[in-house]
């Protein structure tokens, strides 16, 4: 039934290519763009420029809790928002406000306009058409529309630094999280509302995509291809845009909630009026938590690929890492609170969620093992793909019991609010989520522009960065359990020699995004051609039947799968 | 040149493992730590035993056996040793063990976590016994019900302590760097205070803990405490310290540009000096009832 429809669709489209040869050039094909391959560039470039801001924010920010004391934020308030020589007292104040915006400002910049782009827009628009063996997007139009709300978003983002949010300081230094009342009678300028402004609109931007790629997998499958048959990469962008379906309407409902606080005098989250701040928790959370498991679902289907390819062996229990995907993205949603143990939760609301929480391990753990399984028996290649690939696995874990010890409400008054959330959320994100994107983007930068990478630099940049996130990121577990609050500019003395580390791992990843800079511009200049399969015989998905790059227009004959082939 | 390249290699890692034997008093963080602070009360007590005791150990050993996968993987069936790759994609009596194994270590871990939580919960009415630090117990530990009430009240950026039954309350902001380092023993940066927190040992203190304009949390780690201060809301959290000194802890909800300035600092003393401060306190001011206090010992040093 529904592959009736996709063919439909298919021959419709395919006149349109036709039609379409000598197709537009120069700017007018990205601006105008229909096509899920320059979209999906389009957004990988983009989550590259934000990924360098995203980096450049942490940077500051290592260099500032290098040492105990305030060295560097005083004085970039000054040369930023010019206060003069005389006024020490008030470019410290602007400084130490200036910090909380670069935290706030580093978070959403990587979740929004890094991670999510580059997995969600990037790697599965143009990849998802092409494995399931489908011409385009369901909805070419609105993927143009996805992409170009980003900007503008970002955009917004970038300029509510520079305008007042709290009385006398710029910006917004209320945490991604902007809870009420700090984020609204605490910031009462208008550097929140371009914040809020932004997020509603890349929360748009991902509605809209979210949709195109539900409707793209449902109905746009080759002939063949039944869901069970479907490659995991795109089952779990499938998973990944229910998610953002479900959820982002929540959050767009609670920072309306915020503006109209804010502006329109209501008080959902004024006590005064009646409202509760912990209400906007319960919303923002309820959008948040799912939020998490979007950033990584991605990567979860990326990762069985690429250890399937280079282990030339079939991955292991399909059906069980599907359901693992669906189980991980349903409990995502009844989790939340576990966000909010020490906001006066009643014992036996604890309890559910931290049951509840905890059920989240085991089908982590099934797609952890499934993925050992894949290559137990197999003939491993180290191409740089798959050393990405086996550090998410091993980093991905660490992020994961961490998660399991958070998940106790009675551990977790010893560790609310410390650098040890700090240290597990980057676990699963920084090493998790980023490595999932480095082994995509090795592992497809062939297909999707033709030309080789210099490997040896490319493992030299796994092996850098592998010891520098390493090196910032588990010392913060120790400072962590020693008392260390997050989102501090200054600490007392006592964690200064894990700060120390912590920011000299900070610097060695640093020269690995210059080391990743560098490789690109190698392998633009170089231009050493690749072939249509660079990686073998255990690369079996659609996408390497195709030239690479693919043509502009690919499977104008739609590919048929064979009834007894695998996924 | 190798060998001294290798002699300051030796010299970095001895400097790294140096801080975390030089611990600090205990009620602070101690430089190069890689634990949690040193316990006080029960609750703290069964945190500890509960993190340090089945916690870390899942986590760890979960990491190592993944880890050692990881290893055998990459040296068994690399395509070196294994040049021809085995086609089997599923084995049933695998998938089952690794479903229901992390389960059942999920099961194990929760029967304490419950039970550590329950304790946390649950205000002392000087009957129920609590876990300590035995948490596969049913509770071993008496304490009494609560003999003092404090309300904590969160603003930017400093608290405000009040003792409920006696009606009197005080200001307690960052020390000024001055006079911190005039004074001796020097007590930590960041964290000292002007008015402490005083509460006698051994005795239960309830806290009540709101804030008057943005969300701030009240947090005390050699306690094991830690409850949100939210405007219009009372949240209530409880300890009982069995050891006299000085306790710090820090603001830990993100409350504007001063959030790590606003630090808490706890005061545990005997009873006598207590009902000697608090009376000095209703007969004056908060200075004339920290004059009564004895001086700090010199155990701090910063």
């Amino acid at each position: 039934m529904a592959d009736t429809h996709a063919l439909q669709a298919h021959d419709a489209h395919g006149d349109h290519a036709h039609d379409g040869h000598g197709h537009v050039t120069g700017w007018r094909r990205y601006l105008f763009s229909t096509n899920h391959k320059d979209i999906g560039t389009l957004y990988l470039v983009f989550a590259l420029i934000s990924g360098v801001i995203g980096t450049l924010l942490s940077g500051v920010m290592r260099l500032e809790l290098q040492e105990p004391g305030i060295q560097i934020f005083h004085g970039l308030a000054s040369m930023v928002y010019g206060y003069g020589a005389g006024d020490a007292a008030a470019a410290l104040d602007a400084g130490k406000h200036m910090f909380n915006v670069f935290t706030t400002a580093h978070a959403l910049i990587m979740i929004f306009f890094m991670v999510m782009p580059a997995l969600i827009g990037g790697f599965a628009n143009w990849f998802v058409p092409l494995m399931i063996g489908a011409p385009d997007m369901a909805f070419p139009r609105m993927n143009n529309i996805s992409f170009w709300l980003l900007p503008p978003a970002l955009l917004l983002l970038i300029m509510s630094m520079f305008f007042e949010g709290p009385a006398g300081a710029h910006g917004v230094g209320g945490g991604w999280t902007i809870y009420p009342p700090f984020s609204t009678s605490g910031q009462p300028g208008p550097a929140m509302d371009f914040a809020i402004l932004s997020l509603h609109i890349a929360g748009a931007s991902s509605i809209l995509g979210a949709i195109n790629f539900i409707t793209t997998i449902f109905n746009m499958r080759a002939p063949g291809m039944t869901l069970h048959k479907m490659p995991l990469f795109p089952w779990s962008v499938l998973v990944t845009a229910f998610l953002l379906l479900l959820s982002l309407p929540v959050l767009a409902g609670g920072i309306t909630m915020l503006l109209t606080d804010r502006n329109f005098g209501t008080t959902f989250f004024d006590p005064a009026g009646g409202g509760d701040p912990v209400l906007f928790q319960h919303l923002f959370w309820f959008f948040g938590h799912p939020e998490v498991y979007i950033l990584i679902l991605p990567g979860f289907g990326i990762v069985s690929h690429i250890v399937s390819t280079f282990s030339r062996k079939p991955i292991f229990g399909y059906m069980a890492m599907v359901y693992a995907m669906i189980a991980i993205g349903g409990v995502g949603f009844i989790v939340w609170a576990h966000h909010m143990y020490t906001t006066g939760l009643s014992l036996n609301v604890q309890r559910y969620f931290v049951a509840a929480t905890m059920v989240i391990a085991v089908p982590t753990g099934v797609k952890i093992f499934s993925w050992i399984a894949t290559m137990w028996g197999g003939s491993i290649t180290f191409r740089t793909p798959m050393l990405w690939a086996l550090g998410f696995i091993f980093l991905f874990t660490v992020g994961g019991v961490t998660g399991v010890i958070l998940a106790n409400a009675g551990a977790d008054r010893a560790l609310h609010d410390t650098y040890y959330v700090v240290a597990h959320f980057h676990y699963v994100l920084s090493l998790g989520a980023v490595f999932a994107i480095f082994a995509a983007w090795y592992y497809w930068y062939p297909k999707m522009f033709g030309i080789m990478y210099n490997e040896t630099l490319a493992n030299i940049h796994f092996w850098i960065t592998f010891v520098g996130v390493n090196l910032v990121f588990f010392p913060q577990h120790f400072l962590g359990l020693s008392g260390m609050p997050r989102r501090y500019i200054d600490y007392p003395d006592a964690y200064a020699f894990w700060n120390r580390v912590s920011s000299v791992g900070y610097y060695i990843t640093f020269a690995g995004l210059l080391l990743f800079l560098f490789i690109l511009f190698l392998s633009a200049r170089q231009r050493v051609k690749a072939p249509a399969n660079p990686w073998g015989e255990g690369a079996t998905t659609l996408e390497w039947t195709l030239s690479s790059p693919p043509p502009f227009h690919q499977f104008e004959t739609l590919p048929r799968i064979d009834a007894k082939s695998d996924h | 040149m190798a060998g001294k390249f290798l002699r300051s290699i030796g010299v970095a890692l001895s400097a790294a493992f140096a801080p975390t034997l030089a611990r600090a008093a205990e009620g602070q963080p101690s430089p190069g730590e890689i634990g949690m602070q040193d316990s006080v009360t029960p609750i703290a007590d069964s945190i500890h035993v509960f993190h340090n005791g089945i916690l870390l150990w899942t986590a760890v050993l979960i990491s190592l056996l993944v880890l050692a996968l990881l290893i055998v993987v990459i040296v068994r069936f690399n395509a070196r040793s294994n040049p021809t790759p085995a086609k089997f994609s599923h084995n049933t009596l695998v998938e089952v063990i690794w479903t229901a194994l992390p389960v059942i270590i999920l099961v194990v871990i929760a029967i304490p976590s419950f039970a550590v939580l329950t304790d946390q919960m649950t205000m002392p009415d000087g009957q129920r016994k609590y876990l300590g630090s035995n948490i596969f117990s049913f509770g071993s530990v008496d304490v009494p019900a609560p003999a003092v009430t404090v309300k904590v009240t969160g603003s930017q950026w400093y608290w405000t302590y009040e003792y409920v039954d006696q009606q009197k309350s005080f200001d307690s902001t960052l020390l000024d760097e001055a006079t911190r380092l005039a004074q001796t023993p020097v007590q930590p940066r960041l964290l000292a205070v002007d008015n402490m927190l005083v509460v006698p040992v051994n005795a239960t203190v309830r806290v009540q803990v709101t804030a008057a304009d943005v969300i701030h949390a009240f947090a005390v780690p050699s306690f094991g405490i830690i409850t949100d201060a939210v405007p219009g809301r009372l949240n209530e959290t409880w300890f009982n310290s069995r050891k006299e000194g000085v306790f710090y802890g820090q603001c830990r909800e993100l409350c504007g540009k001063d959030h790590a300035f606003m630090p808490i600092a706890v005061r545990v003393v005997s009873a006598e000096a207590y009902a000697a401060w608090m009376a000095a306190f209703q007969a004056g001011s908060i200075a004339d009832a920290n004059a009564t206090l004895p001086p700090l010992s010199a155990a701090p040093a910063a």
